[in-house]
Formats: structure tokens, sequence, C-alpha cells
């Protein structure tokens, strides 16, 4: 299909149409406006009018201006030469590497078979004690990082990113400042983690259909490492930004929208992507585990993106105040490895965090000005020092020794019998 | 059949002109210039050209694509093969499409909805001569558990006679294995399984029944306190993390009914995965076989296409009712009905029809209806008893109960189990919320001392949100106990340790047994110093029935700390009761 058109009957927003015929649903385009060309992919096809969404805007599209069908979807260049680079919502190139135009793969291909999934039996190590020892993340699962603006979410990631026991990292940015671009980059590089990571990246400063792409390029690709046997991790931020670009389109073509202007599909659009998360049968195989930044906008939980995410997740991790909150925050398949892995796991997890709930009683007690017991005085300190050496996110440690770290921490505050935990496992990790 | 073109394409909606004649609900196959025959369903008809919604991903389709229409609505194959098997929402069979094409749904790939090599023992139950109609049973065979009754299709209208019939032997899905013949004269050749349009209900009984016995789910707070009959409906609406699912899984695991239904709509794949891989292992007290022998599973999640996902909960409903009509019990779960509600705001906001509240389309109200109303108890024309029991969870956008999904299924259900994020936050589990919740329906305990236990909760809660206000010492020793009484059932009858292996599932004798006990503590007036000491004696009788309810039912253990608590009990007791209390077993 090498047929040019030049002749745009309709310029609305984002969306051009053009009369063509024998073109495919959800095809490429090419358009080459005064600016530069860009892509355009097909949206709705009435009779011979075909509808294209642009990607870099309709802004200065003239109506005579050249409109080429390429006959493919949106594609993406796949192999081993993605790792260390990093690509725009377009799929070029925003270092100053080469084009890769090798072995393309569709994106926002079909869907996982759920008879051929299995029940997700290891653990993704983070190196984050709130997140291993507390809420474990495991591999294949999808769990979003709910926050407030203005939360270090992208330093956490960034952490995740370095730390991670993950083969490849894949790090999709949408609606990104710029700062935030370029900071991603140099701790990546200076951590020496960019080697195993591609980036698919939008900043805030990118036509907005870009966007849109960014989290199906991202899975594509990560689904193809899966493929290949290794297991990915994939981060998003933020996915706010990615639903109010769907809002946005949606409402520039008219849709009716359902719930505080997003459109009626919100829900299916999130979760055909968070369920790209998965772990594939058999040792060739790898998996795909997706954390991903919902930005609450108010820091209201039950605003449209952070409820409809909640529901398709496994979990949720709070940030607050700069910190993991360990109350509130859930991995819903901890259960699934946290039994394995040392036998005063889950004890420890449920005990330093009934402390740490009595630290906050405690807490609240002093800023009203109540006397301190003994006991309070104990859980106080206990507060200070789990705060310190396990909340700080800076904090980079194995699980061991996570867990061994608590011990002292709770030897250097309570006697044995005050922790309520177990005699047997006392008597065995008491320091 | 008739023949069309596509003209138009939105999304999974494409627009189609057609030659011929066509109908509502028509089943038609879009062939792309790759070859994929993508089925489709028609839901609008304007002139010659009529919109069809599209069951898978429409990527590559162009204006001009042939389209070919079956003359079928959407359908359904029964017969038996059923059980035990995993579908997508239009009965594609998930593990062989896996064998077939990979790891990843292919489009356009339906392979058989009944194994069509599987040899079925078959044996008559009519003659050539007898008189049958819709419904009837013309034969067995035996399927998992059951004889699975071989049936006169349900839409043959009129009186038939069987002209021939086969003899016992072994015969597959698509063997003609009887001849009918009406009145005039017209013969029809009778299967082992028939197509039924999944939109239709199911309507070849006697007569409907009102539901009255209750189904058992061995969760005290359902089966005693917010009863679930047999051939109701009850639908469990919680926000994110209140587990729904959870719930679900309990009650397709322990039901005491034929055969479950499982469709997964619009949910996590996860969870699905869960239970296919703990249900062959489990087995089903009732028959001794595996759980998942008795279990069909219609799995469309979340990232699977939408229009499908529509027709799940059809497809679920139809083989619900296909397993009624043998006089089976029959449970369907539906999670989530909400997603089932999105998919049609989808489809109605393509179709560019007015919308109603938060853009779902007006008819939803009567949809979710018509669905619900095709649960019920029924009685067949053989005289024997059938039911669908259906329940539905409900996923409200931010927990919000009063969003237009839940409020048209409260309208139509027997029973509302509201979960709460307050009592999963507080790991008070299973999450249902006692006082909003509501049942139309008889459970195992008699109506009188569950009427007064429920008194008791409501008072107790009224009393703690009032020392709330005046605090402990302004509140007077008998409200205080009536709200550790209060306290005191809720955790140690509402609330249910899903690990323990004793209390995960209780019988409905031990449930009525141990409800006499606790409600002869509710119900006496006790004696106590202050409130330091009914404080400390309630947790410790608390503690007691905790331990209690986590031996054997009627072990040595059960009876030794049964009597325990009965003589903790005895010395408390003032021989008064509180007003309003029930006659209790061996007392007054």
């Amino acid at each position: 299909m090498t047929k040019v058109y030049n002749r745009i009957e309709s310029i609305s927003g984002n969306v051009i149409s053009v009369r063509a015929s024998g073109v495919k649903y959800e095809d490429l385009a090419e358009i080459k406006t005064r600016f530069g060309s860009s892509l355009a992919q097909v949206i709705k096809l009435d009779g011979d009018m075909v509808s294209l969404q642009v990607f870099s805007s309709g802004r200065g599209v003239t109506t005579n201006d050249e409109v080429r069908f390429l006959g493919h979807p949106m594609e993406v260049s796949f192999s081993e030469n993605l790792l260390g680079r990093i690509f725009d919502g377009s799929g070029d190139p925003r270092d100053n590497g080469p084009k890769l135009t090798e072995n393309m793969v569709e994106i926002g291909g079909p869907s996982f078979n759920p008879a051929k999934r299995i029940v997700p039996k290891q653990m993704m190590r983070t190196g984050i004690p709130m997140i291993d020892l507390f809420n474990t993340l495991v591999m294949s699962q999808k769990i979003p990082i709910f926050s407030i603006s203005g939360e270090p979410y992208n330093q956490l990631l960034a952490r995740i990113a370095m730390q991670a026991k993950a083969d490849v990292i894949i790090l999709g940015g949408m609606g990104l400042k710029y700062d935030d671009y370029l900071y991603f980059k140099e701790t990546l590089e200076e951590g020496g983690a960019l080697s195993r990571t591609s980036m698919f990246i939008h900043t805030a400063s990118d036509p907005v259909v870009e966007c849109l792409m960014v989290p199906d390029m991202s899975l594509a690709v990560a689904e193809q490492f899966a493929l290949k046997g290794k297991d990915v991790l994939v981060l998003l931020t933020d996915m706010t930004n990615f639903a109010d670009a769907m809002k946005e389109i949606a409402i520039t073509q008219e849709q009716v929208p359902s719930n505080r202007g997003y459109p009626g599909d919100l829900y299916s659009q999130l979760a055909s992507r968070y369920e790209k998360a998965v772990d594939i049968e058999g040792t060739d195989f790898g998996s795909i585990t997706i954390l991903a930044v919902t930005t609450m906008p108010g820091g209201d939980v039950t605003h449209p993106v952070p409820d409809n995410t909640g529901y398709i997740t496994e979990g949720q991790f709070y940030l607050r105040g700069g910190r993991i909150e360990p109350f509130g925050s859930l991995s819903r398949l901890k259960q699934q490895v946290n039994g394995t892995t040392r036998k005063d796991h889950r004890v420890l997890m449920d005990s330093l965090i009934k402390l740490y709930a009595s630290y906050k009683d405690s807490l609240e007690k002093k800023s009203m000005g109540f006397t301190m017991s003994e006991w309070d005085e104990k859980l106080l300190k206990y507060g200070r020092l789990f705060e310190e050496q396990m909340m700080d996110l800076s904090v980079n440690i194995s699980l061991e020794d996570a867990l061994d770290n608590g011990w002292k921490i709770l030897a250097a505050c309570f006697s044995p019998e005050e922790t309520g935990i177990r005699s047997d496992l006392l008597k065995e990790f008491w320091p | 059949m008739s023949k069309g073109v596509v003209k138009g394409l939105n999304g999974n909606m494409a627009t189609v002109e057609f030659d011929g004649f066509v109908s509502m609900n028509e089943v038609a196959y879009i062939v792309t210039s790759e070859g994929d025959r993508l089925k489709s369903e028609i839901i609008r008809v304007r002139g010659n050209a009529c919109q069809v919604q599209v069951f898978e991903i429409t990527r590559g389709v162009r204006v001009g694509d042939q389209v070919e229409f079956t003359g079928e609505l959407l359908s359904a194959q029964l017969g038996p093969g059923l059980l035990g098997q995993i579908y997508d929402g239009l009965q594609n069979p998930l593990p062989e499409l896996a064998e077939k094409v990979g790891f990843f749904l292919k489009r356009g790939v339906y392979l058989d909805q009944l194994p069509s090599q599987k040899r079925w023992d078959f044996a008559p139950s009519v003659k050539a001569g007898d008189s049958v109609e819709a419904g009837d049973a013309i034969g067995t065979v035996p399927e998992g558990p059951f004889q699975h009754k071989i049936m006169v299709p349900f839409g043959v209208q009129g009186a038939y006679k069987v002209k021939s019939i086969k003899s016992s032997g072994t015969y597959t899905v698509n063997e003609a294995i009887a001849e009918i013949e009406s009145e005039n004269g017209d013969v029809m050749p009778l299967f082992l399984s028939f197509n039924w349009p999944i939109k239709r209900a199911v309507t070849c009984y006697a007569e409907r029944l009102k539901p009255k016995d209750p189904m058992v789910t061995k969760l005290r707070i359902i089966d005693a306190f917010l009863p679930v009959a047999k051939g109701g409906t009850f639908c469990t609406p919680g926000p994110f993390g209140a587990g729904k699912t959870v719930l679900q899984q309990m009650i397709s695991r322990n039901a005491d009914v034929d055969v479950v239904i499982i469709a997964a709509c619009g949910e996590r794949a996860g969870e699905v995965v869960e239970t296919l891989k703990e249900f062959p292992e489990l087995t089903d007290p009732r028959t001794g076989k595996s759980l998942m022998e008795r279990t069909i599973i219609i799995a469309n999640t979340s990232s699977m296409p939408v229009a499908s996902r529509e027709a799940s909960v059809y497809t679920a409903v139809t083989m619900a009712e296909y397993y009624r009509q043998m006089g089976l019990h029959v449970l369907l779960l539906a999670d989530s009905t909400s997603r089932w509600a999105q998919a049609m705001r989808e489809m109605s906001s393509r179709l560019e029809e007015i919308p109603g509240e938060e853009a779902f389309p007006a008819y939803l109200e009567s949809t979710i209806a018509a669905f619900y109303e095709r649960a019920g108890l029924v009685k067949l024309k053989n005289g024997k008893l059938g039911s669908v029991t259906i329940g539905g969870s409900v996923s409200p956008a931010g927990g919000n109960f009063e969003e237009p999904v839940t409020q048209a299924t409260l309208k139509v259900v027997g029973c509302f189990l509201g979960l709460s994020r307050e009592r999963s936050d507080a790991r008070k589990y299973p999450a249902i919320q006692p006082i909003d919740s509501w049942s139309k329906y008889t459970g195992i305990i008699d109506p009188v001392k569950m009427e007064f236990a429920r008194t008791i909760l409501n008072r107790g809660i009224e009393v703690d949100q009032m020392m709330k206000v005046v605090g402990e010492e302004g509140t007077s020793n008998d409200d205080y106990l009536l709200y550790l009484k209060e306290e005191f059932l809720d955790s140690v009858y509402l609330q249910q340790n899903g690990f323990d292996p004793f209390d995960a599932s209780v019988s409905p004798e031990r449930q009525a047994h141990v409800f006499e006990i606790i409600l002869s503590i509710l119900a006496s007036q006790l004696k106590f110093d202050d409130k330091n000491a009914a404080r400390s004696w309630f947790a410790q009788i608390r503690q007691r029935c905790l331990d209690w309810n986590g031996t054997e039912w009627d072990s040595a253990e059960f009876k030794k700390l049964e009597t325990d608590i009965i003589a903790s009990l005895k010395e408390r007791q003032t021989g008064e009761y509180l007003q309003g209390a029930p006659v209790l077993k061996g007392e007054r």
C-alpha cells in the first residue's frame, strides 16, 4: 500500500480524516507536515472515510498534507540491542544511537491464555526491607505504588531498577518531567544498571498520543524478553498520566465520559496492560512483573484511576512521607513465597508491624501530653530504630540481613517475652 | 445464508451492509484479509445495514471485508462433557486452545465446544411410539458423579412421538441417537447435544416455586445470619481488597449444590488460575470425587475482548439452566457483574445511545434484573425439583454502594452480603458487614432466635458508638454488657478463620449447636462486680470459644471445651434472662 493521499477532509484535535480505501483498522500512516513527518494510527473506519490519530498532534496540519499508509499496525523493534537504549513514544531513539528497525513485533498483542498461567512461586528481591520483608514482591505480580504528587516515587523506582534481581528492566515513562527523565538516565548510568535496561520515555512536553503508546511498547518488548527466558521487571510511571491522556483523547473524539471525564473503558484499558504480567510455564521461559506508579489526585484513593487500578492489581504499595507505609500497603501474593524464605519471616513480619502499630499509639499519646510509661519509652525507641533501619528508602540489604536486623532491633528495645513471638523461634533467633 | 460487507469500524463495533435477511443477535463472521474469521453478533439493524459487536480484537479489519451470517443466534452447545471444562466467554475450551495455538489467545480459532471424539455410554429411557416434548429425557449417559439426562431440545414446540431410538451403546455427541416426529409428520433427529441461544431463558418446566431450603455455604455469617436459598439470588458488593473473590472461592468450594459454575468475568486471570490448580486436588465431600468434576469455569478475564465478556455470563447461566433441567441444584457465581455492566456500557457508547447515570445504558437495570431472574427453584414436568442459584459480586467504584450497578442489583436480589473495607482492614473475615446486609430467606436457625441475636448485635453496636462519646465511665453496666456480648458474638460466630482446618468450613449441625450455646450466653443476665471483671470474663470465654471452633466436631476435645464453657457461664448466670430472649434448649 504505497498510495499517497493529499486531501485531508477534517482536522479536529489530534484526529484527521482522509478518504481512502482498503485501509486496515489500527494500521499506521505517515503524515508529512510542515514540521516534519509524524506517525498516525487508524482509529475509525466509516465507509471510505478513515480517521487517524496523529502522534505529533493536529497542530499545523494542512489540508493538503501528504498521508501515506504503511500497511502495518504499530510495531517495535526487538533484539538484545534494545538494552541500554532510550526511545520515545513513537519508538524513535531519544539517545544518540541508531534507529532500530530489525525484527519488528506488534504492540498490544493478544492476551495470555489463562489456562497456561501458573501459580507464581518465586520472590523478586528488591533489597528494600519494606518490600522484601513486609510485602514481598513476587515474580509475575502486578502492583501499583499509590502516591501523592511530590512524593519521591521516581527515586523509589530508580532504586528498585538498580537493586531488583531481574534480568531485564523496562522503564516506561509517561508524562515525565524532563528533569525526572534525566534523573532516571543519570542514576541508572551511574549505578551501572543501564546495560540491562531499556527505556521508553514520553515527557510532559511530548505529544499526548505518544503517551498512550508507552505501556504497550514497554510490555511488548517485555513479553519478547520473557519468551526468551528472562525475568523482566517493567516499571511504569505514571499511570495516572496515561489515563489522563486517554481521557483527553476520548473527549476530543466526542466519546461519552463515564466518571469524572474518564472514558467508560478505563478499567478494560488499564487491565489489558496490567494483565500482561505473567509467569510463563517452563524453564525456557521467564516472567513479567509490573510495578507502576499511580499518583492519586488530591491523595484520594477513590479517584477513578487508583480505584480501577486497585481492582486490577494484586495489592498496592502506599508511598507516604517518603516511606512505604506499612499500613494499607499489601502484596496479595506474598503468602505464595514468604513461607519458604526463612522460617522466622512470617512471624517477624507480623510482630514487627504489630509493635510498630503500638509505637504509633504511644506517639499519639505523647503528642497529646500524656506521661510515658516504661513500656511507651521502649516502644518509642523501637519506632525510631525501625524507621531508621527498615523504613528508610535508602536502606539496601538482603532479606536475610533485614530479618537479622529485625531481631537486633527487637533485642535492643525489648525483652524476648515482650515481643509476643513463639518461644521456639525466640530460642533460635534471639540475638 | 445472507452475506454482507464491512462498511465501517469503531473499536469492536463494525457496521455491515447486508443482502437478504438477518435477525437480531444473529452470529456473523467477519473474514479478514489474513483469512481470520472473527465471530460477531448483530446488535442493531437499520435498513440494509446492521451493527455487529465483534468478540475478537478488530485490528486489521478493512472496509470491504466479507461478512458471513449464520442464521443462528449466539448459542451454547449443551450436552455431556461440560463438567470440568474451562471455557472462554464463547464456550471455546481454553486448555485445548492453548495446545493448539500456544500461550497467547489467537483470534478466530473456534474449537469443538464439547469433545467430539469422546464416546458416551448411552442408555435410552423411552421407546419408539412414546410421546415427548421439549425438555423430556430420552435417555442418560454417565458424566462425573451424575447420570446426565439427554433431553429433547428446549426449543422444540408442540408434541412429538419417538420414531426411532438407538439401543444402549456408545455414541459421540454428534451422532444421531433418535428421531422424533411431529403431528404433521416433520421428522427431527436428536443428538446427545444441542444448541441453545444463550440470551433466552430456558422455560420448559412445570412451575416456578418460591425458594425456601437454605443453600449451605458452611460460613456461619451466611448460613445463620444472612442465608441464601437454593434457587435464590445474592450479591456481594465490596471495595477492592475486601475479599469478594476469596468469599466466592470459599462458597464455590463448600456450597451444598450438585454443580458449580464459575463465571470469571473481567477479573484477574491469576485468581482463575488458583481455582484451576486447586480444584482438581480437592475432593467434593458429597460425592468423594474431585471438586473439578462438579465445576465448570467460564474464564473471560479482564484483558480478553470486552464483547465476549458480555456474553460470558449468559453462557454460564445457560449451562446452569441446562443442568437444572436434569433435576440438579446448580450454583452460578459471577465475578464480577460490574465488569459485565461495564462491557454493556462500552458497547452502548459505541452505538451512540443516550447515556444514563454514570454513562451506563438506560437498560442497565432491566438487563441486570433479567439476568438474576434466570435463577429460581423450579418443579420440572416429571415432578422433580431443580434450581439455579445466582451469586454476583459487584465492584462499585470507590467502594460506594450508591452507584448504578450496585443499586440495580440490590433491587432484584434476595440477599445482600455487603463487604466492608473497615472489617477487612480490621482482619475480620469474612468481611461481610452484618448490620447493613440483609437476606429475605430463612436460614438454618430458628428465625425468632436469630432475631434476638440480631437485636443484641444492633444494640451492642449502638452502645459502642455511644461509648465513643461518653466514655466507658458514662456507660451503664447493663449497656456495657450488651457491648461485650456484641463483640463476643462477632468474634466467635460471625468471624471465621479460613486457615483453620475445622473453622474454615462448619457443618450446619455444628453451626446450630454452637449457636444455642452462644445464644444462652447472650440471653442470660450475668453478674459481675464491675466492668473490668466483665471484660476479663468475656476475654476468657471468647478465647475458649475460639479454641472450641478450632476443634473437630463432636470430638472429645470439643465436648470438653463445651463443658468448660457451660460451666463458666453457670458461675455467672443470675438465673434471669434478658427481655425478649427466646426459650432456649434445656433451659427454663
